[in-house]
């Protein structure tokens, strides 16, 4: 269970204050799919950076399965963060380390011994259908391949939590479907708590039970995608868009 | 030709010397680069505005003590190192004093590399080792300077390619070596074969540098 209550963030750049994101309230119940949706800079990034501390929230609380983060010494959140399992647009896979490596990563931060972090490497790899690329490096393997390894190495430190930050963006349309199947199959198999964060409504609507949409640091809808019955006019202009794009579309004003 | 060979006979004891000389006084710089040099750059690095650990004040002492070596004409670093080289190495000449000072000039050249080449390692490297719950130290060791070893060891190449030059300046120090060699004998006492045998060694000591080097940043670069 996820609860962010009240959580704001401001940046200072060059001198002047930005509110990325303004007082927002976000409740992921355990097992659910969540999909923070927007465009670019409309916060949903550092929402989700915000769930496991990579941004620190200028102020509001964020509590995971009732822990408070916020209050936690560094030493205390960095063992938090190892059961929040995070994936990227760009993999980010070590370039120096084999996939096997890349995923031991996890576990050799968190102390475990090399013997089981082999064993539990190799489980994670193989979850996500890559034992034969143990050796490989991230060189030689293709955008699925490596998203699969970022995965991988999320998993291998069996966490409740799946943090995905535009985890598809960068994968061209049929390895992207592949992997958010794989996800899809995490999320049934083992119960994880996933929030994604997407630009695009179809990642949202194969995957996400509910879909926040933000706009300009705030929440602006809040969809259940069951039944989804967007309110405002962005909520509305994600959805025109899954049925394809054309003249008639309309654009949500840039400055609302 | 026979003047050459001649030269060789003659000065071969001498060249010997100038070349172990050499050595030494580049092999000190280079650990000196390294194990100096690497923190200091490390610390430049993580300490700046938008590095793991933005520490103002510290960040602009050492950036500012940096560039207080780095604008110090060599010879004025040589001569104002005297008393400390021969606090460290017992004497203000000979190898062993030009290696303190070319140490000193080495550490923060060696850092701005350093600095620089932690710089290009992608940023979501450390967002992922943190989301781990990496510790400082180890984003430091298994994120930061393993990622960016190819170029580090790039940089110390270039490193010890100049400092086999920049060892001759200390030769004003009679610090010995090739380049003082060529200087004493070829320039000043006019045995033109010496100075061509000097340049010839320093040629083949950095080429087998250069070589050495790339191999080091090919075998360890995997991208």
């Amino acid at each position: 269970m996820i609860e962010l209550t009240q959580v704001s963030k401001t940046f200072e750049a060059r001198g002047q204050a930005v509110h990325a994101l303004l007082a927002t309230d976000l409740t992921v119940p355990r097992g659910k799919v969540y999909g923070l949706l927007g465009f670019s800079g409309a916060g949903k990034s550092t929402l989700l950076r915000l769930i496991n501390r990579l941004e620190e929230p200028s102020s509001g609380s964020v509590r995971i399965d009732g822990q408070d983060l916020t209050g936690l010494s560094q030493g205390e959140l960095r063992r938090a963060r190892q059961k929040i399992g995070m994936i990227f647009q760009q993999f980010n896979l070590l370039s120096s380390r084999s996939a096997l490596d890349n995923v031991a990563f996890a576990l050799e931060v968190a102390g475990v011994p090399v013997d089981e972090r082999r064993r539990r490497a190799r489980e994670a790899l193989n979850a996500v259908g890559l034992s034969d690329k143990e050796q490989a490096h991230p060189a030689q393997l293709s955008g699925g391949q490596k998203q699969r390894v970022a995965i991988a190495r999320a998993l291998s430190t069996n966490p409740s939590i799946l943090l995905c930050d535009e985890a598809t963006s960068a994968l061209d349309p049929h390895t992207a479907l592949s992997i958010l199947r794989l996800l899809k199959q995490l999320n049934r198999e083992r119960g994880m708590t996933m929030v994604m964060v997407t630009h695009d409504i179809k990642v949202a609507s194969y995957l996400c039970e509910h879909a926040v949409v933000l706009e300009k640091g705030r929440v602006v809808d809040r969809i259940d995608m069951l039944r989804p019955q967007p309110t405002s006019l962005l909520g509305k202009f994600f959805f025109e868009t899954a049925k394809g794009w054309s003249d008639e579309t309309v654009l949500p004003q840039e400055d609302t | 030709m026979n003047a050459l060979m001649n030269a060789l006979v003659e000065f071969g004891p001498d060249l010997w010397k100038a070349t172990t000389d050499t050595f030494l006084m580049v092999g000190v710089t280079m650990l000196a680069a390294v194990l100096l040099g690497t923190p200091l750059g490390v610390l430049l690095f993580v300490t700046g505005a938008d590095g793991l650990y933005p520490r103002r004040m510290l960040n602009r002492v050492a950036s500012y003590v940096v560039n207080v070596l780095r604008s110090f004409p060599f010879i004025i670093l040589l001569v104002l190192l005297i008393p400390f080289s021969r606090f460290v190495v017992g004497t203000s000449i000979g190898p062993k004093a030009a290696a303190v000072a070319l140490s000193f000039a080495v550490i923060p050249y060696f850092a701005r590399l350093v600095e620089q080449n932690l710089r290009d390692v992608p940023r979501g490297m450390i967002d992922m080792a943190q989301a781990c719950g990496a510790s400082p130290m180890q984003i430091i060791g298994k994120v930061l300077v393993a990622e960016a070893l190819p170029a580090l060891l790039g940089s110390l190449t270039v490193t010890a390619t100049g400092f086999i030059a920049y060892s001759a300046v200390a030769g004003s120090v009679g610090a010995g070596g090739l380049g003082d060699l060529a200087i004493r004998y070829g320039y000043y006492r006019f045995e033109t074969a010496v100075m061509i045998w000097c340049v010839i060694i320093m040629f083949v000591l950095v080429q087998l540098t250069q070589l050495l080097g790339d191999w080091l940043v090919r075998k360890s670069d995997k991208r």
